[in-house]
């Protein structure tokens, strides 16, 4: 039997006064320290900089129409893809889900009024903001031509760009993402409600938590490594550059020290909010919940240990490379443990189909197929083959926009309703859907074979019989252009017309699903006690009769 | 223009097929991986669709051997693909004694190639068919990328030391080279032809290269850049190290440490003197970076390797591999007098 709990039409109504009307005027917005605001800054920023990445990414498409460059000079197409890069991993992926969705959620979900630090939450935000119109300015000057790498000692001698400014930009904007970590974590381990002990935690929290071991230990050294790199370039101090005394290769070790767990900075919040999806469309806890929830720690420590895979071929050691190789192959293991384990959960589950589902489920599938070619990657005698291939640019892609986009897009979807209050139009949300998985597997299929073929990546003019399967992936990224857009209109049209949306409008568990969409400032009346184990659908329920039965 | 869309590179090398194995394996076993999940995925969705009896499901316990299932049988195949993958990766990375050496030179945005035998070329290397060749190789400015995707290799060119290369020829034809690592403006056009010719028609080219030995030249450097007032060519004297038959031998340094004076040691002690300094002698050597460029290291690099080598019978161990073709071996017993009447200083760039 249905209970009033699980029904989406559930007539208990909204407060007059929530978290988006308290206040209003600019200074409300920009003074904030509710982290629900927060993250509503967040979204209209990220959202700016998707549109932006996207926006090199379509041109950069456009000239890989044909073999040679008719579009626009070399020099320009090597700023195209630099400032893609370092728009959509600096600017939205590295914050986009911990920044938007951990932020609104993760108090709420443990039951706490808001972050143990309010006022660095908005200091990150600004920190964030300082970086991004950085390299906006460094667009407006002329760009920036090393690839989001900056690889030595190109990017310290003979880049004629602004690589300094941009290097700031990052080292900025990387505070933030250091400072929104420690954020996260403090409060999880200060903050949780009565009776949410560790293994009762959702599994985003668990994936939050991850994410943000790894932000606090490796973002410091992207700093150093970037200092450093300003120091040679503007001081002539002889580091990376071996005119001057330098190492080029120690650059990429800094670097990957980074940028590898970076990718797990991306990858474990939005396997986090899958978990999350998943359970919720399933109806049931998530099969092998500490398993999920220890593979993300898992995750988070060995991702640490494999940086040296980007560099099988920059002349490391042999023996070196076999220990990295190994390393890799290791951390593939929790990952595939959570991927069998969100098939699983679908077992004798209630699985119903809308937007949130939709993602979730495309980003399983996409995910496998990203992270079963990081296998082909990490195999040392393959990579050297298909190292700085298409072939890495599909399996990255797989991951980074297969994976982590299509989960931030099923986040979105997911939490609409309890950020605005609002209803998204359900079969536009659909359409959406299918257009992005579509079009995602024409755009970036097609490259895995141009890189097995041979093709270099960063190329602006390729030979010509690479051209069919250019022409495939660039109409595919157009499909997906358009599954792109289609959300950015119907979530702003149902911000006026969208349906109201009560307390729980999926039927799923959780303390964010048991006050009013859009949530009150102080986001509990009264603190919550956890009396139920995570996703256990019979005790939640019960608990929330309880409390109606007892006003 | 549609007509022809390969979906496969061709493979000519010997161990382009050994590549191409370990890609259908990890095909085939990945493939069959995600087909597994996809089909479960689809099978579920459907088979456990919300309908009105099953709002809210039974709670389904964990099922720990299952999980122990999924975590130590991908574990067991990782490792499969990981020894494979390494064992190919030792063959790539350890060139054959005999195989014929040439020079490679990254530099924004062209490829030069020097051969033994004093041939040069930019942006096209002949290489015989059936013979390992091995390539050593540095750049002059910024990070390059050797790849020859027919052949399946792929190494970094590094503008602070050599890095090496090699592969076997086993078809021959026209195959493309790349710059894989992005290095600047015209990167995309760093680009060029790996030419593997028949026996017989290698020769034939090697017979139309005019350049000058780069034996020779190395020989007139050294004597140009006073490298014999310390080390002279025979013989132990007081300032420096001999380096008479020095290559490929051990060296015992005065911080105690044994190196082997490969490629890299020789290069590091003439652009880094003070970095490995051998025992029994002092830190007294000027460094040569900024005076000498990569071809004229190339020089000296080739006449040292070829000191002592030839001094008494054919059969030194190292003669095979530094010097794999005979005249220019024979070249070493002393200086041909159509060294100096053939090349100018080098016309590449000034010191």
């Amino acid at each position: 039997m249905t209970t009033a709990v699980l029904d989406p039409n559930h007539p208990l109504e909204s407060p007059r006064k929530n978290y988006l009307n308290r206040e209003y005027g600019v200074l409300s917005w920009l003074l904030t320290r509710d982290h629900k605001r927060i993250a509503i800054l967040y979204i209209v920023s990220i959202t700016l900089m998707f549109f932006v990445g996207g926006l090199f990414a379509v041109l950069m498409r456009l000239e890989l129409l044909t073999p040679q460059g008719d579009l626009m000079t070399s020099d320009t197409y090597n700023k195209m893809f630099t400032l893609h890069g370092v728009v959509m991993i600096f600017f939205f992926l590295i914050p986009g889900i911990p920044a938007v969705l951990g932020n609104f959620l993760l108090p709420i979900q443990i039951g706490a009024k808001d972050l143990a630090f309010p006022r660095l939450n908005l200091l990150s935000w600004y920190l964030f903001m300082i970086g991004a119109i950085g390299t906006f300015v460094v667009v407006m000057l002329g760009g920036l031509d090393t690839g989001w790498t900056f690889y030595t000692p190109y990017s310290t001698q003979y880049s004629n760009t602004h690589v300094t400014l941009v290097t700031l930009g990052a080292f900025i904007t990387g505070f933030s993402s250091i400072l929104t970590g420690l954020n996260f974590m403090v409060t999880v381990h200060r903050m949780r409600a009565p009776g949410l002990t560790w293994f009762r935690m959702p599994l985003f929290i668990w994936a939050l938590y991850g994410t943000s071991i790894i932000q606090i230990l490796a973002t410091p050294v992207l700093a150093i490594a970037l200092l450093l790199l300003a120091a040679e370039r503007v001081l002539r101090v002889g580091i990376f550059d071996p005119s001057i005394g330098g190492d080029p290769v120690l650059y990429q070790h800094l670097f990957w020290f980074y940028s590898h767990p970076a990718v797990y900075i991306m990858i474990l919040p939005a396997m986090g909010v899958v978990s999350e999806v998943i359970a919720a469309f399933s109806r049931k806890r998530v099969f092998g919940y500490t398993f999920v929830a220890y593979s993300s720690l898992g995750i988070a420590l060995l991702g640490f240990l494999v940086w040296a895979h980007h560099m099988f071929v920059a002349g490391i050691s042999v023996y070196s490379a076999l220990i990295f190789s190994f390393l890799s192959m290791f951390v593939a293991v929790p990952s595939a443990i959570k991927v069998f384990n969100w098939t699983f959960t679908l077992y004798k589950g209630s699985v119903s189909f809308q937007t949130p589902m939709l993602y979730a489920l495309g980003f399983i599938g996409l995910f496998a197929i990203g992270g079963v070619t990081g296998l082909f990657l990490a195999a040392l005698g393959l990579d050297i083959h298909v190292h700085d291939t298409y072939f890495i640019v599909a399996h990255f892609h797989y991951v980074m926009v297969g994976g982590v986009v299509m989960a931030y897009f099923a986040g979105i979807h997911f939490w609409w309703p309890k950020i605005t209050g609002r209803m998204y139009p359900e079969w536009w949300g659909r359409l959406a859907a299918l257009i992005v998985f579509l079009g995602f597997n024409l755009a970036f299929f097609p490259q895995f074979l141009l890189g097995y073929l041979g093709m270099p990546r960063r190329y602006h003019v390729y030979v010509p019989e690479f051209q069919v399967l250019n022409v495939m992936s660039s109409a595919g990224a157009s499909v997906l252009g358009v599954g792109y857009l289609l959300p950015l209109v119907y979530f702003i049209w149902s911000l006026k017309f969208g349906p109201k949306a009560g307390p729980n409008p999926w039927g799923a568990v959780g303390l964010e699903w048991t006050i009013a969409s859009p949530p009150p400032t102080e986001n509990f009346h009264e603190t919550p006690a956890v009396r139920w184990e995570a996703y256990d659908y019979n005790a939640f329920e019960e608990a929330q009769r309880d409390r109606a039965g007892t006003p | 223009m549609f007509d022809d869309l390969p979906l496969f590179p061709e493979a000519a090398s010997s161990v382009a097929r050994d590549v191409d194995q370990l890609y259908w394996f990890l095909i085939a076993v990945t493939g069959a991986a995600t087909m597994l999940v996809i089909v479960l995925l689809i099978t579920f969705a459907i088979k456990y669709r919300r309908t009105p009896d099953n709002e809210v499901p039974d709670h389904e316990p964990e099922n720990k051997y299952l999980e122990y299932a999924w975590i130590v049988i991908p574990f067991i195949v990782f490792m499969v693909i990981y020894v494979w993958g390494a064992q190919l990766y030792f063959r790539m990375n350890r060139p054959p004694d005999d195989a014929l050496e040439v020079w490679a030179t990254g530099k924004r945005w062209m490829w030069k190639f020097q051969h033994i035998g004093g041939q040069q070329e930019i942006n096209e290397l002949h290489v015989p068919l059936g013979r390992p060749v091995k390539l050593i190789m540095a750049s002059e400015d910024v990070i390059h990328s050797f790849y020859a995707p027919a052949m399946r290799v792929k190494r970094d060119v590094l503008p602070s030391r050599y890095t090496t290369l090699w592969f076997e020829p086993i078809k021959a034809g026209r195959y493309h080279l790349f710059c894989a690592e992005y290095c600047g403006t015209e990167h995309s056009k760093m680009i060029g032809s790996v030419i593997v010719l028949p026996e017989p028609e290698y020769q034939a080219w090697l017979a139309g290269g005019t350049a000058a030995s780069p034996l020779e030249e190395g020989e007139r450097l050294y004597t140009a850049l006073a490298c014999n007032t310390c080390h002279a060519a025979e013989g132990p004297s007081a300032r420096g190290p001999s380096l008479n038959g020095l290559f490929g031998t051990e060296v015992r340094l005065r911080s105690g440490q044994n190196v082997i004076a490969d490629e890299n040691y020789l290069r590091e002690s003439i652009l880094n003197p003070g970095a490995k300094i051998v025992a029994g002698y002092d830190a007294i050597m000027p460094s040569f970076q900024g005076q000498v460029d990569e071809q004229q290291l190339i020089y000296l690099l080739t006449y040292i390797k070829s000191l002592g080598v030839t001094g008494g019978a054919a059969g030194q161990p190292e003669a095979g591999s530094t010097l794999a073709r005979p005249e220019s071996g024979a070249a070493v017993a002393g200086p041909a007098a159509r060294a100096a009447a053939t090349q100018a200083p080098d016309t590449e760039g000034r010191p």
